[in-house]
């Protein structure tokens, strides 16, 4: 287990960006003060370790703040020791930067858009984005995976973290709507891959039940709604 | 450069993130050969085959393997290529770890809103992008200031990774006067960043790679009449 290090992580626990680096610190076996944020009244330490953003999470080490998840998962892969999350050689690590990129760029806005949608149409819009980008990410792992339980081998490693903290929201997507991103006839590859990643240590420790999802997506539903009424109303 | 590295970038002379390909390449003084996808015949078809998920350049293609995404394409170049030329990100790990928030930043901050300014579907939505764009050279002005700590570049006495990442945007900043009336580092508002353009682009290694401005400015002002005709068209 790594030396005593002066750690503390801003976080919310069902923000997918947070669970990322949790699981990075987790896979160092470092230890960690955690500070849940309230997103609906920030703190003004996150205000003021992220004035650029206002977001989590947001990493604190020896009091000097590192902001944006994948960053921060990069910065904790290269200082400390111990297990490996990204590739070691330049070509493997270029690749799982690659469709890192890809999930941000492509993949994430769609599957958020579903949920922050005003409109049928909107939401139908997103829902075809997010299966078009979940598409490629199957044919990205049969060609990375090489046969392997993870991404990046037979262990989980920086692709599997970045797209599996989105798992538990896509179920609660489907809860939600009816909708299934990931499934055993479309997506067969991902579907074998997340049933692994769900089951194992790394996740189970620091990823939450699809229903505190669903919570926060109704309690931000709500403020939406509350928002658009006040606007209205005048 | 190493023995038996074969080095190709597939590139678009126009384009920024291609820029920033060369831009490294030519910091490390590592040499390669230019492909440029105007002047080829069968680009769908080299694109298709070494970036079948975007269909875009950069791509650069050592020993036949392709790199895509710039950003990406950078840190491969600095980590296979340690140790030839100067390195691009910084050694430290907490000073890496700023490096990439700004680059990040760039393309997912200040890009979009830049675009916006000059490419908006509305008289509204391009004047909301200006406003935007000002309020986001201000904080990479601040970014500059406060990690820069009075050095000439964002990596410090020399050209470094955001530096790089910034400076392929050069070319259309210059363009930008004369196509949209605007100057995305005016020196009043923002003297850092306008001392660092005119620093940045005198460097040996960057003049001779950026593209000339009147060029761009043509072809600028062919994509706005494009654009205009089919907004136009499409109103019919």
């Amino acid at each position: 287990m790594a030396g005593k290090e002066d750690l503390k992580l801003l976080g919310l626990l069902v923000s997918p960006f947070v669970i990322r680096v949790r699981m990075a610190l987790s896979m160092k076996g470092l230890n960690y003060e955690y500070v849940e944020e309230d997103i609906f009244n920030k703190s003004e330490l996150l205000i003021k370790l992220n004035p650029v953003h206002k977001k989590v999470p947001v990493l604190i080490h020896n009091g000097k703040p590192i902001c944006e998840s994948l960053v921060i998962v990069q910065y904790v892969d290269e200082l400390f020791a111990g297990r490996a999350i990204l590739p070691t050689d330049p070509y493997e690590r270029a690749t799982a930067l690659f469709w890192a990129a890809y999930i941000e760029d492509k993949l994430s806005p769609a599957w958020i858009g579903i949920l922050k949608a005003k409109a049928e149409e909107e939401r139908a819009e997103k829902v075809k984005e997010t299966l078009a980008a979940i598409e490629h990410v199957e044919v990205a792992f049969a060609k990375c995976s090489n046969g392997n339980a993870f991404f990046g081998g037979d262990s989980i490693g920086y692709f599997d973290i970045v797209l599996g903290s989105f798992l538990f929201w896509f179920e609660a997507l489907r809860r939600m709507y009816g909708l299934e991103i990931i499934n055993t006839s479309k997506t067969p590859l991902l579907a074998a891959w997340a049933e692994r990643f769900r089951g194992s240590v790394e996740a189970k420790e620091v990823v939450p039940e699809a229903d505190k999802a669903v919570q926060y997506a109704n309690k931000l539903h709500a403020a939406t709604a509350a928002a658009v009424k006040l606007v209205s109303s005048e | 450069m190493a023995g038996g590295d074969d080095l190709k970038l597939l590139g678009l002379w126009s384009s920024p993130f291609v820029l920033r390909v060369q831009l490294a390449l030519s910091l490390k003084g590592l040499s390669y050969e230019y492909i440029e996808e105007e002047a080829l015949v069968n680009k769908g078809e080299l694109l298709l085959k070494y970036n079948p998920v975007h269909k875009k350049v950069p791509v650069l293609i050592h020993n036949g393997k392709p790199v895509c995404e710039s950003r990406v394409i950078l840190q491969y170049i600095d980590e296979a290529f340690a140790g030839i030329g100067p390195s691009l990100l910084p050694a430290d790990p907490y000073e890496r770890a700023v490096a990439r928030f700004w680059a990040a930043y760039i393309d997912d901050t200040m890009l979009p809103v830049w675009n916006k300014s000059s490419m908006g579907k509305t008289e509204e939505e391009m004047a909301e992008g200006k406003k935007q764009s000002l309020a986001t050279a201000g904080v990479l002005e601040g970014a500059l200031r406060d990690c820069g700590k009075g050095k000439p570049f964002f990596g410090g006495d020399s050209a470094g990774y955001v530096d790089v990442v910034l400076g392929g945007l050069l070319g259309w900043v210059r363009a930008s006067d004369e196509l949209h009336g605007v100057k995305p580092f005016d020196p009043e508002r923002t003297p850092l960043l306008a001392a660092w353009s005119e620093r940045f682009g005198a460097l040996e290694a960057v003049e001779p790679v950026v593209p000339d401005v009147s060029r761009l400015v043509e072809f600028g002002k062919m994509w706005k009449a494009r654009l205009a005709a089919a907004a136009a068209g499409a109103s019919n």
